[in-house]
């Protein structure tokens, strides 16, 4: 399991890193964590000509809030987003699902926006992304675009990033609604693996103190993050309610996850109701919590 | 060939810190960091699991925090401080507290996923000094073990947290908390205790069944252990390619467009094989019954049987252009239809090999009694189909031969991962046509074996050297990870019927076995794991008749050979839910069929009526299992479960409780040897032919020469796995060493001593049986002024006496004249201190032992949690508990492992979907039982001098028949397969609602 021969570039600057990424008829990829990236290297399932290595570019090195968006820089760390207190403050969703991502080894070097990229169905983060409808700012020597969360996925390890482009940032809203809360929960066959089912929520209260509107998203259950809105099946619902069938139901109803080595798709549907249940009654404890605050 | 002469790839300059070093390498970008640190920069300790990411072997310190070296570029690195384990230790030796940690409370076994986790803990107590439980967990959590079941790394998580607080502490650790919380008795898993952390008492006469830390973990934790991949540094490196399909017939090799590849220096196919290397690798275990042996032949040859099978063997200058050229060969196949499976194989509408009808490789009955008589004359008949699925033993490190060929003395120096060095030497001595006095075969420290390495030869191990004696030049293969789930071997899957009659009191009449075992590809191992199930199924129960028949068939699918257990787990699978079942039928309690079932004390020995996987009888030599059973019972709390239970079902808890019971043949010939020879410093080498995979034989081993010499341990040294010491052995498998190598190197330490009683009763004129030898001294008895020392002795022993160190000058004083008259070695003497012995027992000795687990299973989710995991167990007298508990954590695990998380998915074309740590569900810390609780019996055995059966296996027997009990009585729903997913749970529930 090694890679075969490739190219190296380490720009010292993102014009740089743009530069070689639009070289003419090479296929370059952008290393920054390279914890997918160099595995499916060794295993030779990726032989790109080049890699542009982004490690030196300090300036993609950062986790700010700012403008009611946490925005994360391409090299910021898992580690470094699950530590900043600023990002937790401001998404409480952020660290509740980056404690799933892995192992704290892979945190320590593998990069948010990375695994955003990387678009695995079974990734915590996009479906961070996609369920609080953020975005990804992404560069190439041609300029800058900025793609929404719904636009970004496109399939199984399928993002909208084009060959010559580098993903700079991505942004979270953050949780601005006072009378709202998130949740996030998973099942793994074993802790730190890829999700059988996750599930990313955040609902919102009422001046009735009961549900307003809730929504969800959710892992390993189709080539992307698959959000619903779940406000029809949970409007009006005490927010402390032990359970919300209604929400499970509807889940399983909308949902069409596929099977493979760890789950039938009959028992992925069932996770997907029991955690939609869960992270609802995290996210709205959550909720009840900042409104009693 | 210098690395510039690599065309094609530019180098780049890495400057770092390593280990407080400056330190400049070249690199191509491809090189993995992992790669660089092992082999440019020679720092080995560093290893190598899986090269994805997910075993943390390789887990380093980058800037100060862990990362996986596997998953950088070298390059990428530039400018970075890096800590490996071997900068660890203070720059005076002095052990870190994570180091010393692991060596007081046994964190480590073979250690080759040691360095992992002392750089993560490392890290991890300076960020988190007070680490409570659940942080120590988080903190290993992302590094796999196969041997210590976590248990001991914990404690050592803790324990170098303690070290730390208070310096000096280490020498003032005595902790007398024992790991047994007897009679415990609740749902909830006890508290974690400290684990006994006694060290040795350097005192004589009492290191057996003392505990002992092993003598093997300094070098391994100071990431000084030299494993396969750590040798060699110079060698050529071999690649393969291999079938991508699992049953084609091969129509063409086109190896044109690899000739190319800078560093090429040769490629194989069959056709390049000469005289028996042409020939099909030996079938090792013949048996009467098996009609239709076939085995794989070094290199494809026509015709491929499963995915993995290598096909061409490349070398080149390092694993990284083999792989290229690997890359480039062409080789076409006209694919033909694939078995998978048992269902496919019993059904035998294809023919994995077409001279082989319905796939049968073996068909064999064994019968004690009148089984169909007992059946039909039954008041009650149960019938019930039970499965156990693949799995494997996946050691840590894979694989791997280093071959070095000497033209001058023409002679071949081998050195492989495996555990039986004297089985390779003369397997490669026979297919290179080399005498055996031509051919040493070393093993080096071992990473794990579990039974895949007691293959001899892999194709590997015969074509390496035979192709460094071809080039001239040191070859090398280390098997990565891929390979190792295709190319290596599995175990496991077997389909059972079984029809059982018994008597209102639950008493077996007739025991009647059909099964089908998926023996894979080829039978290179015979029929072994089989025989083991159809024999040891019966346990510690004694049927009226039992008849049992298998066929062992064949699959387009990985071969299949022991792994840890070896049939055992199936057979306790396939007895325990049938003792199980009769419980139910009946509404008995389930301990009490069994109890009715059970041998008793003064049956022993018993005889079973069978023939054994060593083909001598099955007579039970020593056990109590109405003993071990109430000790189980009590351990678990059995009595006050039905009231839990039901407090937990008012809380919407389902929670269950389930019971195994084995007896393992332990100990099978037909010999090992030992040698001890005392030099004439006093120290005391010691050799045993059989490998060691981490089990701690040198500590053992050394225990039991030291006890019985009358030496300091520090004065023993213990050298296993090496024909240069000891041509004559075995290997290590089914649970063997101590009572083999154990009981050989006892009696050849006694040989050593009457012969150094005699010398010196000569030399102080004295009668030998008023002497003794205490702490490394000979003296007349209760005489402390009397006493030389052995060293003297040693040299007293031999008439040439080179006056070069002190022993000689000291001996000096005692050299008289002599008789004259007689020669000064006499006929029946020989010079030196020294003794060779063998240990032959007249049969295997049976361990036996029961399990108990509390599980909960969650009614939404269907994940099964095990609350408590309860082992009794009896391999007779313990010569060092400590190590006999680290086998037993390690054995759990695996047996958990087995039950809910491990298996081989192949689809129907032979394709295995999960070969990787990713998809193979190797338990991490947080899959295994939070405490394994654990209870000895000590019924010696009669059949060797030291009373002792063997401990290795027996953890992780019951496993699956155990959890499945537990499950099934958590849901009332029968669990008639194994191993359970929660994904398998939901659908059984679905399965039985209407």
């Amino acid at each position: 399991m090694k890679p075969r021969p490739v190219g190296y570039a380490r720009p010292e600057c993102v014009a740089e890193a743009l530069a070689a990424l639009a070289e003419p008829d090479v296929e370059a990829k952008v290393l920054a964590g390279g914890q997918s990236l160099v595995p499916l290297m060794s295993m030779r399932l990726a032989a790109p000509d080049l890699v542009v290595d982004i490690n030196r570019l300090a300036e993609l090195s950062y986790v700010q809030v700012t403008d009611g968006q946490v925005r994360i820089g391409a090299l910021a760390r898992h580690a470094e987003v699950l530590a900043s207190p600023a990002a937790a403050a401001a998404q409480p969703l952020l660290r509740k699902a980056l404690r799933f991502v892995a192992h704290p080894a892979i945190r320590n070097r593998g990069t948010t926006v990375g695994s955003i990229v990387h678009a695995d169905p079974a990734g915590e983060m996009p479906a961070v992304l996609a369920l609080l409808a953020g975005t990804v700012r992404v560069a190439s020597s041609a300029g800058e675009r900025s793609v929404p969360a719904g636009e970004f996925f496109l399939g199984p390890l399928e993002s909208a990033v084009q060959p010559g482009e580098l993903a700079t940032e991505v942004r979270f809203p953050v949780l601005a609604a006072k009378a709202a809360g998130t949740g996030f929960t998973e099942i793994s066959r074993r802790r730190g693996d890829f999700a059988v089912c996750g599930v990313a929520a955040i609902a919102w209260l009422g001046t009735d103190g009961r549900i307003s509107g809730a929504k969800a998203a959710y892992l390993s259950m189709g080539p992307c993050p698959a959000v619903l809105d779940l406000t029809e099946a949970v409007e009006g619902v005490a927010a402390d309610s032990a359970s919300f069938p209604a929400a499970a139901s509807f889940a399983r109803e909308k949902l069409e996850p596929a099977p493979d080595i760890h789950a039938t798709a009959s028992y992925r549907r069932q996770l997907a109701g029991v955690l939609t249940e869960r992270a609802l009654a995290e996210a709205l404890a959550d909720a009840r919590e900042a409104v009693e605050a | 060939m210098s690395a510039g002469e690599l065309r094609g790839e530019e180098l780049h300059e890495v400057r770092l810190t390593v280990n407080g070093a400056a330190r400049t390498v070249q690199v191509h970008a491809r090189r993995l960091l992992s790669d660089c640190i092992r082999h440019d920069l020679s720092l080995t300790g560093t290893h190598v699991g899986c090269e994805h990411g997910v075993c943390g072997a390789c887990t380093i310190l980058l800037d100060g925090v862990p990362v996986r070296s596997c998953l950088l570029l070298a390059v990428s690195a530039d400018g970075a401080d890096i800590t490996t384990v071997e900068g660890l230790a203070e720059p005076d030796g002095t052990l870190s507290p994570v180091q010393q940690a692991f060596s007081e409370c046994h964190g480590l076994q073979c250690g080759f996923c040691t360095p992992g986790f002392l750089t993560t803990i490392t890290a991890g107590l300076r960020a988190a000094p007070d680490a409570d439980d659940e942080e120590a967990r988080e903190m290993i959590g992302g590094n796999l073990c196969r041997c210590t079941g976590y248990q001991n790394i914990l404690a050592s998580v803790h324990r170098a947290a303690e070290i730390a607080r208070e310096p000096g502490a280490s020498e003032s650790s005595q902790s007398d908390a024992g790991l047994v919380d007897s009679g415990h008795g609740g749902i909830e898993p006890g508290h974690d205790a400290q684990p006994d952390r006694s060290t040795s008492r350097a005192g004589m006469s009492s290191l057996f069944g003392a505990r002992v830390q092993r003598v093997e973990d300094d070098r391994l934790i100071r990431g000084h252990g030299a494993y396969l991949d750590d040798l060699g540094q110079d060698a050529l490196a071999a690649a393969f390619v291999r079938s991508p399909h699992a049953h084609a017939r091969i129509t063409d090799i086109d190896v044109s467009a690899a000739l190319d590849v800078p560093g090429l220096v040769a490629i194989y196919t069959y056709e390049d094989l000469p005289g028996r290397l042409a020939e099909p690798l030996p079938l090792l275990i013949p048996h009467p019954a098996l009609t239709h042996g076939r085995t794989p032949y070094p290199l494809a040859h026509e015709e491929v049987n499963h995915v993995g099978e290598a096909v061409v063997m490349v070398v080149a200058a390092d694993r990284y252009r083999a792989e290229d050229a690997a890359d480039l060969i062409d080789v076409s196949y006209e694919p033909l239809p694939a078995v998978v499976g048992l269902d496919a194989a019993r059904a035998a509408v294809h023919l994995v090999h077409h001279d082989v009808p319905g796939n049968r490789a073996a068909n064999a009955v064994q019968e004690h009694g009148n089984t169909a008589a007992a059946l039909a004359a039954a008041p009650h008949v149960l019938e019930l189909d039970l499965e156990i699925e693949r799995s494997a033993s996946t050691p840590l490190e894979g694989r791997g031969v280093l071959a070095r060929w000497d033209q001058q003395q023409k002679r071949l120096e081998l050195w492989t991962s495996t555990q039986t060095s004297t089985g390779v030497r003369a397997a490669v001595a026979a297919k290179l046509g080399l005498d055996l006095t031509q051919v040493n075969v070393i093993t080096p420290d071992v990473g794990g074996g579990f039974g895949v390495k007691i293959v001899h030869p892999w194709p590997e191990e015969v074509l390496v050297p035979w192709a460094a004696r071809l080039l001239g030049q040191p070859v090398k293969f280390t098997e990565d990870r891929r390979e190792h789930f295709i190319a290596s071997a599995h175990e496991r899957a077997q389909q059972h019927h079984v029809t059982v009659g018994y008597d209102d009191e639950g008493r077996i009449l007739g025991l009647d076995v059909r099964f089908w075992h998926d023996n894979g590809a080829y039978v290179p191992y015979g029929l072994i794991v089989p025989i083991v199930t159809s024999t040891q199924l019966l346990g510690p129960y004694k049927p009226g008749a039992y008849r049992v028949e298998f066929d062992s068939l064949y699959t387009n699918t990985v071969i299949v050979t022991p792994y840890r257990g070896a049939g055992r787990p199936h057979g306790c699978f396939v007895m325990e839910r049938t003792m199980d079942a009769i419980a139910a039928a009946l509404g008995l309690d389930r301990t009490v069929v069994r109890e009715r079932n059970f041998i008793q004390p003064g049956e022993m020995p018993y005889d079973q009526g069978l023939i054994f996987q060593d083909g001598r009888p099955l007579i039970y030599d020593s056990g109590d299992y109405p003993a071990l059973l109430a000790k189980i019972k009590d351990l678990v709390g059995w009595d006050k479960f039905a009231q839990l239970k039901e407090a937990a079902a008012a809380e919407g808890r389902r929670v269950g409780i389930g019971l195994a019971c084995y007896v393992e043949g332990t100990g099978v010939g037909p010999y090992e040897g030992g040698h001890v020879v005392v030099e004439t410093s006093g120290k005391v080498k010691v050799a045993t032919g059989l490998t060691s995979q981490g089990q701690g034989h040198q500590t053992m081993l050394a225990q039991l020469v030291a006890d019985e010499l009358g030496v300091p341990m520090a004065d023993v040294e213990v050298v296993t796995g090496d024909t240069r010491r000891f041509g004559y052995a075995v290997g290590t498998f089914a649970s063997r060493t101590a009572v083999m190598s154990g009981s050989a190197v006892t009696l050849a330490a006694r040989k050593a001593k009457e012969k150094a009683l005699q010398v010196a009763a000569d030399a102080l004129e004295v009668a030998a049986a008023d002497l003794e030898i205490t702490g490394g001294m000979v003296q007349v008895k209760g005489d402390p002024a009397s006493a030389i020392s052995l060293g003297t002795v040693a040299v007293l022993s031999n008439p040439l006496r080179y006056a070069f160190d002190d022993a000689a000058t000291a001996a000096t004083q005692f050299a008289g004249g002599g008789d004259l008259s007689k020669p000064p070695v006499a006929p029946d003497d020989e010079p030196g201190i020294e003794g060779r012995a063998y240990f032959s027992p007249v049969r295997s000795t049976f361990a036996s032992g029961m399990h108990a687990a509390i599980v909960e299973t969650d009614p939404e989710t269907a994940e099964v949690t095990v609350l408590r995991y309860c082992v009794v167990h009896d391999c007779g007298r313990l010569i060092n508990p400590q190590i006999v508990e680290g086998q037993i954590h390690g054995g759990v695990a695996q047996g958990v492992g087995g039950a809910l998380y491990e298996r081989m998915a192949y689809d129907e074309s032979g394709q295995l979907l999960n070969a990787s740590f990713m998809d193979f569900l190797m338990p991490y810390v947080s899959e295994v039982p939070r405490r394994i609780e654990i209870d000895h019996l000590e019924t010696p055995s009669p059949l060797n001098p030291l009373g002792v059966k063997g401990a290795g296996e027996a953890g992780v027997i019951p496993g699956a028949a155990v959890l499945a009990a537990a499950i099934e009585d958590a849901e009332g729903v029968p669990v008639r397969s194994m191993p359970m997913s929660p994904s398998d749970l939901f659908e059984l529930r679905r399965a039985d609602s209407p």
